[in-house]
């Protein structure tokens, strides 16, 4: 790992500031702040509901947040143009949890679409860059298939192609190892790791399987009902006296404590505060 | 009684509200969809300058699934209204012993009336639905939220090739669903009155004017837009898994169908008087 390396010298490739997102009414983000930098492995942890899947929406600009700042790459989100953005999202992959091929095409097809939609290249050079980046994820020969005809581990490692194929600065994984065996969740854990030994791209990777966790991260955040936890390494994680995170960290459900008066108002409909409070 | 007439307003209230809600949501949709057209003109007038052009490959593929691969059914079902305008033309006309004259009949009614709305009819089934099912299963499985992630507008990528090979498709289907519908009544007029087809198509073209034919044309141009823009909307709009899916494809075709029976007699009337 090359943890101490980026803390010293690494410049900053997002920068997220008191984010504040909502639901409808419903508030999901409150004042969330976090970095990642240059070349690191970011990993989004913590429990469910406790946001990491909506702050992954947000770092990848699908949505707008209600306040706070987002920089990315030096493009401040709130004042980007659409050109802005554009220019942006080039330099941006995303392997989501599902894979989302699309699954009219093949194999391919889907990892030679952001370079027929953003490049001039002529197709014989685009299919040898498909056959490098299936190269890199172990699937080389597999570009003639359909989604549908590869099994879960594949499809991300596909997705994994398709993310890194315009050689991005950042790439955002999404649940990566969800739904995998041990033995498939580990090789995608060495993928990871060879994609940022060997391309020197920022990694932020959304996940709450532990093991991952302590294998892959250069830093870890970890989310909470909204707001961040805590922001530190691997050995800070495991070191933090916060019993929340000695919780998630050793798998032990807490305890929930009653408010009988708040049950019985919200049974009866009543009592409903409205407070602005994270709600989820 | 009295636990009853408490719950009466708070009933009505509610039963408002909810036609409030629907009225609101219906307002929105519609307000999307001009939105989606009017995003649709912007890409394929400014696509090219902003490098992200529409594609005619994914043009030719839409009209190949929407027009070419519809043939068949469409000539089927026009040949057999065609018959079917024969067979009542001729039985209602014999009351006045003038059943030589039901090729006017024929005509008319299949040119303006009949190829344009079985095509649309026929088109909202396969193809809008087909697309509110591809747009729907896209968005369920984040695909589009990876075009939107990769810089390719989904709108540009997606909508307005549909819209496109819609717009070019389904006139030239129904002119065929005409022809045939036509054809299909001329057929059993000389199986029954031995009117020749030629005499009959003769007949026929002296009667139609290019009036006729813009009047069905005109309209297959407003239910291509109506057939693609309910079904994107409604694609757009799926929440909650396959079972969503399949709600909102059901929804556009209903949709679909309804919105082009109310445009047609709309555009009757107002044509027409």
């Amino acid at each position: 790992m090359s943890t101490n390396t980026a803390e010293a010298v690494a410049p900053n490739v997002i920068e997220v500031r008191d984010l504040v997102t909502h639901y409808g009414t419903r508030k999901i983000l409150n004042g969330v702040s976090m970095d990642v930098r240059q070349g690191e492995i970011m990993v989004i942890m913590g429990g469910s509901g406790s946001g990491k899947s909506t702050l992954l929406r947000y770092l990848m600009a699908l949505e707008r947040h209600t306040s706070g700042s987002m920089n990315i790459l030096g493009t401040d989100i709130d004042s980007a143009s659409a050109d802005d953005m554009q220019t942006l999202r080039k330099k941006m992959g995303v392997a989501f949890q599902s894979g989302a091929l699309f699954s009219s095409m093949t194999v391919g097809e889907n990892i030679m679409l952001p370079l027929f939609e953003h490049t001039d290249l002529d197709r014989r050079t685009m299919e040898i860059m498909v056959r490098m980046k299936l190269e890199v994820v172990d699937l080389a020969g597999f570009e003639g298939l359909m989604p549908s005809e590869l099994s879960g581990g594949m499809i991300k490692r596909a997705a994994f192609a398709r993310a890194i194929v315009m050689d991005p600065r950042i790439l955002f994984c999404d649940e990566p190892s969800a739904g995998l065996d041990p033995v498939v969740a580990s090789a995608l854990d060495d993928l990871i790791l060879r994609m940022r030994d060997a391309m020197g791209m920022s990694i932020v990777v959304v996940t709450h399987e532990l093991e991952s966790v302590f294998k892959i991260a250069d830093r870890v955040t970890v989310l909470d009902r909204g707001e961040t936890l805590f922001i530190g390494t691997v050995p800070e994680l495991r070191a933090h006296p916060s019993a929340r995170i000695q919780n998630l960290i050793n798998r032990v459900p807490e305890e929930e404590v009653v408010d009988i008066d708040a049950y019985l108002a919200r049974l009866t409909g009543e009592g409903v505060t409205g407070d602005g409070g994270v709600d989820l | 009684m009295d636990t009853r007439s408490k719950s009466t307003p708070s009933a009505l209230s509610r039963w408002i509200e909810s036609i409030g809600r629907k009225s609101a949501a219906a307002v929105e949709e519609i307000g999307v969809g001009a939105m989606m057209v009017g995003e649709s003109v912007y890409w394929l007038v400014a696509g090219s300058r902003k490098k992200q052009p529409v594609r005619l490959g994914s043009i030719a593929q839409q009209m190949m699934e929407i027009g070419i691969q519809a043939i068949p059914i469409v000539a089927l079902m026009a040949g057999t209204i065609g018959i079917m305008l024969a067979i009542q033309g001729i039985h209602t006309l014999k009351l006045f012993g003038a059943e030589s004259r039901v090729a006017v009949g024929i005509a008319f009614s299949m040119v303006r009336e009949f190829g344009p709305l079985i095509t649309g009819i026929l088109v909202a089934g396969r193809s809008g639905s087909a697309l509110a099912a591809r747009l729907g299963t896209m968005k369920i499985n984040q695909e589009i939220d990876a075009l939107k992630v990769m810089g390719v507008n989904p709108v540009r990528y997606l909508v307005v090739p549909a819209l496109i090979a819609m717009l070019i498709m389904l006139p030239c289907l129904t002119f065929f669903s005409m022809a045939v519908g036509l054809l299909g009544g001329g057929l059993y007029i000389g199986f029954d009155l031995g009117i020749s087809l030629a005499a009959y198509t003769d007949q026929v073209l002296t009667i139609l004017s290019m009036d006729d034919l813009m009047h069905g044309l005109g309209k297959s141009v407003l239910f291509a837009v109506l057939i693609a823009v309910i079904g994107v909307v409604n694609g757009a709009s799926v929440a909650g898994g396959a079972e969503g899916v399949g709600k909102v494809t059901t929804r556009a075709v209903v949709q679909s169908i309804s919105a082009i029976v109310v445009t047609d007699m709309i555009f009757a009337f107002a044509v027409t008087r």
